[in-house]
């Protein structure tokens, strides 16, 4: 086991490092990388979810919880600072995680992917409507927050936004990936294989699925306070079911089988769509989409898939 | 609320649920047969629409009469040509995989063919109300409506439903589709060709999403985007009904359709919230929806 | 810690450096970013918006450029999303040096990017968004507005209604359920509640934006029977509404004013009949009253129409106006340096308090307590007219800029509850077709 995973590590070393140093050369980049580690946040919440074979078609949901408690603590307390933003998201997402958790864990596969995204788009329809809380449909703008009490320029807040995206998804990766290969994600992965055998063995097959859908829903809080201070704004659509759709995505396209894939994927969905975007405006949800059916038409195991298909030749997962 | 308001919100109700029907039932019976959601569902909806609109275009200086074939012959292509393709291209290489890859697939569709949609048609509101402005209008309590919207599209859905129970019930091509639907591998053994059932099932969709979307076009502008909120809000009511029940969804349109009247005309803020509210309290409920059944566990 | 201040360090030295080598040598080529629609609804305003800079820069180029440096123009789509659009502004402006953009058509996104044009020290323009708490909650330097905002375009309208249709008893609005659609009915009426106080507002509808279906809106409306119809939608919208109205004897039963319409007229053709009050965004129209003989405008106006097929509408006017103010703002830098190439501060300075004329219109003047443009209003009734298939605008007056702006250093909403009935009594011309 150890050895099928040092190819992982040493890839996940060189794109931290990578995304760490290559900003301050081309520093037009900073958000963009920000950016990429913040979704990829996000998508490793997906990625436990599909350790159990199940889709959430309403991951936004949690993300855009996470993105409005930093706009209203903004909006309604003043400007405050980053650590107590991501205090509020994550707990806020948590705790809705859990709610809605304990309704949702009861079902399965499309059942559990379609109650999601009612509770999504429920939440969206709250957040576009709601104006005199809200702001409505364009959202509200979140000012740049203090960090551990210090004030940033402009500028430097660019590279601190990104330093402190990059260590969070370094914490989350190791997280996410211990977990995967913990008792309990090996009980996530029970429910996908067979579910009633899990059962048979004592364990209940809800309260595992609960507890990676809560550490998803944290996941997916911290990654939406990350993008709302890093883009400065909180808008619906952060919660509309394209931006859920956009998640699983990025996770397919990575590969589920690792952590790394969140990353992979969130990095070359950013990548192509804002080259795409600048140069070829008209087309670049074409070719997503393209990608997407190449991917998942020869590259199942997404682009993490692509490079371990080799070892797992070699033996069964 | 009086009795006055209360009729003219069931007008409307039933007007729009009998567009919402159509581009729903499609999406069910899709998922009923193939097991597939397909989101590209909206997408097909939206190029009925606008392919109805070049073709009205082109034939109303002729004849405006002619508008109405348009539509129909518009539907009949676009779920044909691009229903077909995405079945036979797309969808077969993977039916044998997880559901979410297929499920990706048709997001994958989506994009695309939001893309393309723009390349095609541009992105200047087109429209063309031919069919809409040959019929007269007819005036309800002082409130004058189209006889387009609450005569002919709830007739339309009718016939829709009608025939789509008649054919699954009572012709063998129907009872084909049951048959593949209740078990593939029996249905397999004794002869019959599951591949083509889900191609025709598909096209069978497609073009009632394609319909929907002609008959909407009358009414309204067409817009780039059109198609997204209608694949999520169909996707609603086919929920709520129980995917892959033909009569279940009518009711739910109708439901859903007159629960959005009403609230316009009490509360208008919370109009997109009722169809996602119903949902998830249904849901939560009778997960099946309203009115799907069960089937045997398989261990 | 280090490797921070480090990047911090390493980041100053190189902007200042580009900052020194920009000052002194007259460069190749001014390089101009523009932000605009080029995809999803308000590509109706966009795509014309790019083709009207596309021309304006080609024809002054002709004429040897700004300063006698020729303009190149690169185009973001405001339609790719919040993300894409920042980071590519910020790519734009860090990486290739533009030197100065316009941003942009939707005010979502100038709320966005006009705080990224402060940090980052570049010249920006805003030349379509129409929010006025924009600039009225900061002052900045870097940020422009070349043209009008929400205020003096609904007061227009407003007092062009009052004046020409003083007793209507009940109102009813429908807005897209967006900042433009609520803050430009909250303007709207706020002014109407301090003029006209007995007024009733029958029904306060906010469609969502992009809704394909307004039919139980308009039963709503029919049903109850407001005097006027006041709507501030646009694009596919307003077709819509337009179009489902008319079907249904709405159009007939109240009076419609669309404050933003201009850019509906020609699309729409019939389908928007006559006695429909219009407003312009602007004295915007290329039949404007003033200027319709005047050579120079009708050069302009054909030339549009023969690149793209349609007459202009007023984003292409803003478009002309953004370049107008630029050139200005150059050749004022270059003279009052004494004909040495202007360093950015130097241009920056110079935009404060610029008055300047694209010759389509009445001039524009930057007033320089918040870089507000104050620009004059057009509004007018729809119209048949021979030799054009779709209806024009009559008895069209020209607001003056100045008495319907706020006034520097006020909130709107606030200064518009000081409003008088005899407000109305302004003194304005009327212009026929």
């Amino acid at each position: 086991m150890p050895s099928r995973l040092q190819p992982m590590t040493v890839a996940a070393v060189i794109g931290f490092t990578a995304a760490a140093v290559a900003p301050l050369f081309v520093p037009s980049w900073t958000t963009l990388v920000a950016l990429i580690l913040a979704k990829a946040i996000v998508v490793l919440g997906i990625i436990v979810l599909l350790q159990a074979g199940q889709v959430s078609f309403g991951h936004a949901m949690f993300f855009a919880v996470g993105a409005y408690a930093a706009a209203f603590w903004g909006k309604y307390l003043g400007i405050g600072d980053l650590a107590l933003y991501l205090l509020l998201g994550s707990v806020l997402a948590t705790l809705s995680g859990l709610v809605v958790g304990l309704f949702v864990v009861r079902y399965r596969e499309i059942f559990f992917g379609m109650l999601n995204l009612a509770f999504s788009m429920v939440l969206w329809s709250l957040l576009e409507k709601m104006f005199h809380y809200t702001n409505g449909a364009d959202g509200i703008r979140v000012a740049r927050p203090t960090v551990v009490g210090m004030t940033f320029s402009p500028d430097a807040f660019q590279f601190v936004i990104l330093y402190v995206s990059l260590t969070l998804a370094v914490v989350a990766f190791a997280l996410v990936q211990r977990y995967l290969d913990s008792p309990l994600g090996h009980m996530l992965r029970a429910i996908k294989s067979n579910e009633t055998r899990l059962e048979y063995l004592g364990t209940s097959a809800r309260r595992v699925l609960l507890a990676g859908y809560v550490l998803s829903a944290f996941l997916g809080g911290i990654g939406g306070v990350l993008v709302a201070v890093i883009q400065g704004i909180a808008t619906p659509e952060f919660g509309f079911w394209t931006k859920s759709g956009e998640f699983v995505f990025i996770a397919i396209l990575g590969g589920v089988g690792h952590a790394l894939g969140a990353f992979a994927g969130a990095a070359v969905f950013e990548i192509v769509r804002f080259f795409a975007a600048a140069m070829l405006a008209n087309a670049w949800q074409l070719i997503l989409g393209v990608v997407l059916i190449v991917i998942i038409l020869f590259a199942p195991n997404g682009l993490i898939g692509l490079v371990t298909r080799s070892s797992r030749a070699k033996g069964d997962n | 609320m009086n009795s006055t308001l209360a009729i003219l919100a069931i007008l409307d109700g039933i007007s729009y649920a009998a567009l919402v029907f159509l581009v729903s039932v499609g999406l069910s019976l899709i998922f009923g047969v193939l097991r597939v959601v397909n989101v590209a569902h909206g997408s097909l909806y939206a190029y009925g629409a606008y392919l109805a609109a070049t073709l009205s275009i082109a034939v109303a200086p002729i004849s405006p009469l002619l508008t109405y074939p348009a539509l129909l012959i518009a539907s009949v292509v676009i779920g044909v040509t691009c229903g077909g393709f995405i079945e036979r291209f797309l969808l077969r290489p993977v039916y044998g995989r997880e559901e979410v890859l297929q499920l990706l697939i048709t997001f994958a569709v989506f994009m695309i063919m939001d893309n393309l949609q723009r390349l095609i048609w541009g992105v200047q509101p087109i429209f063309a109300s031919e069919p809409l402005k040959l019929l007269p209008n007819v005036r309800v309590f002082g409130v004058t409506y189209t006889s387009y919207q609450v005569v002919l599209l709830p007739l339309v859905a009718i016939v829709t439903l009608v025939g789509l129970r008649y054919f699954l019930r009572y012709t063998l091509s129907g009872a084909v589709i049951m048959a593949v639907t209740e078990d593939r591998e029996a249905a397999t053994a004794i002869g019959i060709d599951a591949q083509r059932v889900y191609l025709l099932t598909f096209i069978i969709g497609a073009t009632l999403a394609a319909l929907g979307g002609a008959l909407a076009l009358p009414t309204t502008s067409l817009v780039p985007g059109m198609g997204t909120d209608m694949i999520v809000l169909s996707f609603a009511v086919a929920a709520t009904a129980g995917l892959g029940q033909i009569e279940g969804t009518a009711v739910t349109a109708l439901m859903i359709g007159l629960a959005r009247a009403f609230v316009i005309y009490i509360h208008p803020e919370f109009e997109v919230l009722v169809p996602y509210l119903l949902m998830v309290l249904v849901l939560l409920v009778r997960p099946l929806g309203l009115f799907g059944t069960s089937k045997a566990r398989k261990i | 810690m280090r490797l921070k201040s480090t990047a911090v360090a390493v980041f100053a030295a190189a902007a200042m450096f580009a900052a020194t080598a920009h000052a002194q040598d007259k460069p190749s080529e001014i390089k101009i970013a523009i932000t605009t629609f080029l995809s999803g609804p308000a590509s109706v305003f966009g795509v014309p918006g790019k083709a009207a800079a596309e021309m304006i820069a080609e024809d002054l180029n002709k004429k040897g450029g700004i300063g006698g440096v020729p303009v190149k123009l690169s185009f973001i789509d405001e339609g790719a999303g919040g993300e894409a659009l920042v980071s590519n502004y910020r790519r734009v402006v860090q990486d290739e040096k533009v030197d100065a953009t316009f941003a942009s058509i939707s005010s979502g996104s100038c709320n966005q990017l006009v705080p990224v044009a402060e940090d980052l020290k570049v010249m920006n323009l805003m030349w379509d968004c129409g929010a006025a708490s924009i600039l009225e909650a900061k002052k900045y330097r870097y940020n422009f507005r070349t043209q009008a905002n929400a205020t003096p375009e609904m007061l227009a309208v407003l007092v062009y209604l009052l004046k020409t249709k003083p007793n209507f008893k009940t109102i009813a609005v429908v807005n897209q359920d967006y900042a433009w659609g609520r803050e430009s009915w909250e303007i709207f009426s706020t002014a109407l509640k301090a003029m006209k106080p007995d007024v009733q507002v029958v029904a306060e509808l906010f469609p969502k934006f992009g809704a394909p279906d307004y039919s139980t809106e308009v039963s709503r409306l029919l049903a109850l029977r407001p005097d006027v119809v006041f709507t501030t939608s646009w694009g596919g919208d307003l077709d819509t509404l337009v179009r489902q109205s008319g079907q249904r004897g709405l159009l007939q039963q109240s009076t419609f004013v669309l404050a933003i319409g201009e850019s509906s007229i020609q699309r729409l053709g019939k389908e928007l009949p006559e006695g429909l009050i219009v407003g312009a965004r602007g004295d915007h129209w290329f039949l404007h009253p003033e200027k319709k003989d005047d050579a120079a405008f009708k050069a302009f106006n054909q030339a549009f129409k023969t690149r793209t097929g349609a007459w202009p509408i007023y984003p292409v006017y803003h478009m002309a106006q953004a370049f107008s103010a630029l050139s200005g703002a150059y050749d004022k830098a270059i003279k009052a340096n004494g004909g040495k190439w202007p360093t950015r501060e130097q241009v920056i300075d110079a935009a404060a308090g610029l008055e300047f004329a694209t010759g389509f219109g009445r001039p524009v003047t930057l007033r320089p307590e918040d870089n507000q443009g104050l620009e004059a209003q057009l509004v007018g009734v729809t119209k048949a007219a021979p030799g054009y298939d779709f209806n024009v605008l009559d008895n069209m007056m020209i607001f003056d800029a100045k008495t319907i702006t706020t006034p520097a250093g006020t909130k709107s909403v606030e200064w518009l509850k000081t409003l008088k009935p005899d407000f109305i009594n302004m003194n304005v011309p009327t212009f026929k077709h």
